[in-house]
């Protein structure tokens, strides 16, 4: 007897668990195996563009914290470094160690927050997850100190930084920094080589490189294919050529890499804060800007390497108080475009796999 | 745990030896039935208790800490807040299936321990095909799961469903084949007698690969972690009872844990040498291992992540089947080799190096899954 | 250090290959045709030396009189970059041409100007809404939304 069969679609969102928020996603599936994918987003589009364009240029930093809540300090940092490109604004030396040093700890914490959410996707009941809380809560101790948030920061300013930080900040810092390091190596031991989470993620989801430089794939993504493709090295801002690091790259573009690349660049991150902190000389941490400014007519795009890939500012100004045009270039938004190609025929459960090794913010990709 | 204490000397003073079905005076089933209800009832809400505390445990935090004297008390606080909430019917759902559902799923936790004992011969009925009766009796709520998924008009429940459904087909052979081994030892089906063959060495000891197939067969049956793909919560939300709201829930959660409890008691009754022990109380002792069993599987749940649903099949098939095949083989020939009964340790030992050299060889030689698919 | 390509010799370049394609060229931009946009774009991608293979970012801004569309190339293999422009006149309905074709990650910021500041772009194979839903009316990002 033939049964007839016939494919169906689900609606994955933008009410589900593992969406990272709201997004949606309408899947053709037979049986298990997705044949076809459709993601849908703007569930959490706030009109931010818009927003700051009716805004000062210092009042839109705030709104920037809001784009990548796990990552305001990256965000804050490519917009100031946009507007100070345009009103050429020098930062003083020690806003220029501050910046680096928050937005590392920045990405420590994000890389924490997006293999946790893997591994939470991958089925693993909330254990690694909490130990990844557990350490970004000691970094959000650290952000708390300094402007008092922990999550929205809103610390960089157009020519430096908001506030000085307290005398307590360096010896935690230097306390975190010896300590990451153990916790990291532990957590690598944890999951690299656990036979279920290898044999749910090696393989799956392969991006091929050419794609990957295709869609405009940045950040871990794109540095899993294989391509050492780094802001901080190939462009570098603030003054991370100061800094010696390496560029940990993937080799097969799958799930595991992807989640390795994060691993390794933990690692990066605290080299740099280490350098950072013998280095950091004392002195202003602002410079001489009114609240108000107005820059010369033109635009100027300004990137960072955020933890989710390149987070860009194109900053369109009129000569008035408020940009004319800010243009926000969402990293997530350019490595969703692969989605379609890597979970293509593979099960539903691998979907949420491939998709949660993206570690995307939906508060970036609706803006 | 007073009461099973006082029924059971109350049932010793009286002269009840085993019972032989069918032959008893109606108060031992009156008084066995309130004891088994009572029985499953607070075993669940122990391992409730034992789940939340020890992946709190695991997870670096804390755990329920607020209700009672360290969070003792939270399960039946949960059971309130669930008693009072509202329970929603989805508009196309097939309603009678879907009302029947919990019931169905529920009823056969209860049922499975009428053949277990709690002391010698302190059980509700004796069967002499005792194994079977479990067997038979813990599948049928896989027809209550796959009712619960049908009827919710819902594609993760339905998904859910068909995956349970899938992986106990598959996961029943294995553990039957383990069950096997150990009937063969025993001599016996009855749950009463296999738990008297244990007097001198616990089976655990002399069946490590039935052990080992039991535990895993059975983590797959009861959807624990790793193979809790039917609820899987990061994919299908909460797998066929997605649906389900209110007491309806709470009796697939009861039926869950329910699941859970039975399968640690059919490993401690088969594997742990049941009530048998020195010093305390058979009852109390039987209690103790299921708490162990249950903490191991909580272990896993704590520590490992999901497979892929080919994968669960390929290891069900390609892994546990041949193994237990081999297990059954291999244990055959030492009872009919007439392996002298003061040498059972011998053939633990025997069996140990077995289970060590076939699962590091068998693990090498399998592939798990097939992957991606062509579209 | 990414070097930002000097915009005359390109666009010397851009004008001996595609006649007529350029209409203006600033120290910062190369403004050209609409209707030559995606041979400019194909020459830049496809051109030993230039190997622009990487869009990184689309931006569209809005000038009353007229939008302008900014593309902002980089090549990995020479990092080096470029900002390409366009200009659509008409306010009703302006129309580029695609560049999903080259590059895919146009495809997701066309939409998104599309959606939001209006500009059709002609070849793309799924040219939709994308943050708002399909019945909204109007384009949000315009300086005259109201």
């Amino acid at each position: 007897m033939q049964l007839r069969t016939e494919p169906y679609v689900l609606d994955m969102g933008p009410v589900h668990p593992s969406t990272h928020g709201v997004f949606r996603m309408r899947v053709t599936l037979d049986g298990e195996a997705v044949l076809n994918l459709e993601p849908v987003f703007g569930y959490l589009h706030r009109g931010v563009e818009k927003l700051a364009e009716e805004r000062a240029y210092s009042g839109v930093i705030p709104l920037t914290d809001r784009l990548d809540y796990v990552a305001s300090m990256t965000n804050n940092l490519a917009y100031v470094l946009a507007v100070e490109k345009l009103a050429e604004i020098k930062v003083p030396e020690r806003a220029e160690y501050l910046r680096v040093i928050m937005s590392e700890l920045q990405r420590i914490s994000a890389h924490l927050v997006s293999i946790g959410s893997f591994t939470n996707d991958s089925g693993c009941y909330f254990t690694p997850f909490l130990y990844m809380y557990r350490e970004r809560e000691k970094i959000v101790d650290l952000f708390d100190m300094v402007c008092g948030q922990r999550l929205l920061y809103n610390y960089m300013r157009i020519g430096g930084v908001s506030q000085d930080i307290p005398d307590e900040f360096l010896p935690a810092l230097r306390k975190v920094v010896k300590h990451l390091p153990g916790r990291i190596n532990e957590y690598d031991r944890l999951l690299s080589e656990n036979e279920i989470f290898l044999a749910r993620t090696k393989g799956v989801g392969i991006l091929p490189k050419e794609t990957a430089i295709n869609i405009g794939a940045s950040g871990p993504v794109l540095r899993s294919t294989g391509i050492e493709w780094d802001i901080r090295k190939k462009d570098p801002y603030s003054i991370y050529d100061r800094f010696d690091f390496d560029i940990p790259t993937g080799e097969a573009g799958d799930c595991y890499d992807r989640y390795y690349v994060r691993l390794q660049e933990m690692r990066q991150s605290i080299r740099i804060v280490e350098q950072a902190l013998k280095q950091i000389p004392s002195g202003p941490v602002k410079a001489d800007v009114p609240q108000l400014i107005r820059p010369p007519v033109g635009e100027a795009y300004g990137h960072v390497e955020g933890p989710t890939g390149e987070v860009g500012f194109h900053v369109v100004s009129d000569g008035g108080i408020a940009p004319y045009r800010c243009h926000i270039r969402a990293p997530s938004l350019m490595n969703l475009t692969g989605l379609y190609d890597m979970s293509v025929g593979w099960k539903v459960q691998d979907l949420i796999v491939i998709f949660g090794s993206f570690a995307i913010t939906m508060g970036e990709i609706d803006r | 745990m007073v009461i099973p204490n006082i029924a059971v000397d109350a049932v010793r003073h009286l002269g009840a030896v085993a019972p032989d079905w069918p032959g008893h005076p109606w108060w031992h089933w009156v008084v066995f039935t309130l004891i088994n209800i009572v029985f499953i009832l607070v075993m669940i809400i122990g391992v409730i208790y034992i789940e939340r505390r020890a992946i709190a445990w695991f997870a670096a935090r804390t755990g329920p800490n607020r209700t009672g004297p360290f969070g003792l008390l939270q399960a039946i606080a949960d059971a309130i807040k669930i008693l009072l909430k509202e329970f929603i019917t989805p508009m196309n759902a097939d309603k009678i299936v879907f009302w029947i559902a919990p019931a169905v799923v529920f009823a056969p936790v209860i049922m499975i321990f009428a053949v277990v004992p709690f002391m010698n011969g302190a059980m509700l009925a004796d069967l002499n095909i005792g194994i079977l009766f479990v067997v038979a009796i813990s599948s049928i709520s896989t027809v209550g799961v796959f009712m619960a998924g049908w009827s919710s008009s819902n594609k993760y429940s339905m998904i859910g469903a068909m995956r349970l459904v899938a992986s106990v087909i598959s996961y029943e052979i294995p553990v039957v084949l383990a069950l096997a081994g150990v009937v063969l030892i025993a001599g016996s089906l009855s749950l009463n007698d296999i738990v008297l063959a244990q007097q001198t060495v616990p089976f655990i000891l002399v069946q490590p690969l039935g052990f080992f197939l039991l535990f895993v067969g059975g983590c797959a049956e009861i959807n624990r972690s790793p193979f809790d793909l039917m609820e899987a919560d990061s994919e299908l939300v909460a797998g066929f009872h997605t649906e389900y709201s209110g007491m309806k829930f709470a009796m697939y959660y009861l039926g869950e844990y329910g699941e859970a409890v039975v399968m640690a008691t059919i490993i401690s009754t088969l594997f742990l040498g049941g009530w048998q022990w020195p010093f305390l109380p058979g009852w109390l002792w039987l209690i103790l291992k299921i708490f162990l069993v249950f903490f191991t599987m909580v272990w896993t749940r704590a520590t490992l992540p999901r497979v892929r649903i080919d994968q669960l099949m390929a290891v069900a098939w390609k892994f546990l089947f041949p193994l237990a095949l081999i297990n059954l083989l291999v244990t055959a020939l030492q009872v009919l080799a007439g392996w002298p009964e003061d040498l059972l340790w011998l053939m633990g030992i025997v069996n140990y190096v077995l289970l060590g050299v076939l699962i590091l060889l068998w693990s090498r030689m399998y592939k798990v899954g097939w992957g991606r698919i062509e579209v | 250090m990414t070097t930002s390509l000097s915009t005359w010799e390109v666009s010397k370049q851009i004008s001996e290959h595609v006649p007529g394609a350029i209409s203006e060229t600033t120290d910062a931009a190369i403004v050209v045709n609409g209707e030559s946009l995606l041979n400019v774009a194909a020459f830049l991608k496809n051109t030993a030396g230039l190997d622009f293979d990487y869009l990184t970012t689309i931006t569209a801004v809005d000038y009353y009189q007229y939008f302008e569309v900014v593309y902002l190339f980089v090549s990995m293999e020479h990092n080096h970059s470029l900002v390409l422009k366009a200009r659509c006149h008409t306010r009703d309905n302006p129309t580029l041409p695609s560049l999903v074709s080259l590059w895919r990650s146009a495809d997701h910021q066309e939409r998104e100007i599309y959606d939001l500041m209006g500009i059709t772009f002609e070849g793309h194979p799924n040219m939709k809404r994308i943050v708002l839903w399909p019945e909204f009316q109007g384009h949000p990002q315009r300086k005259d939304y109201l």
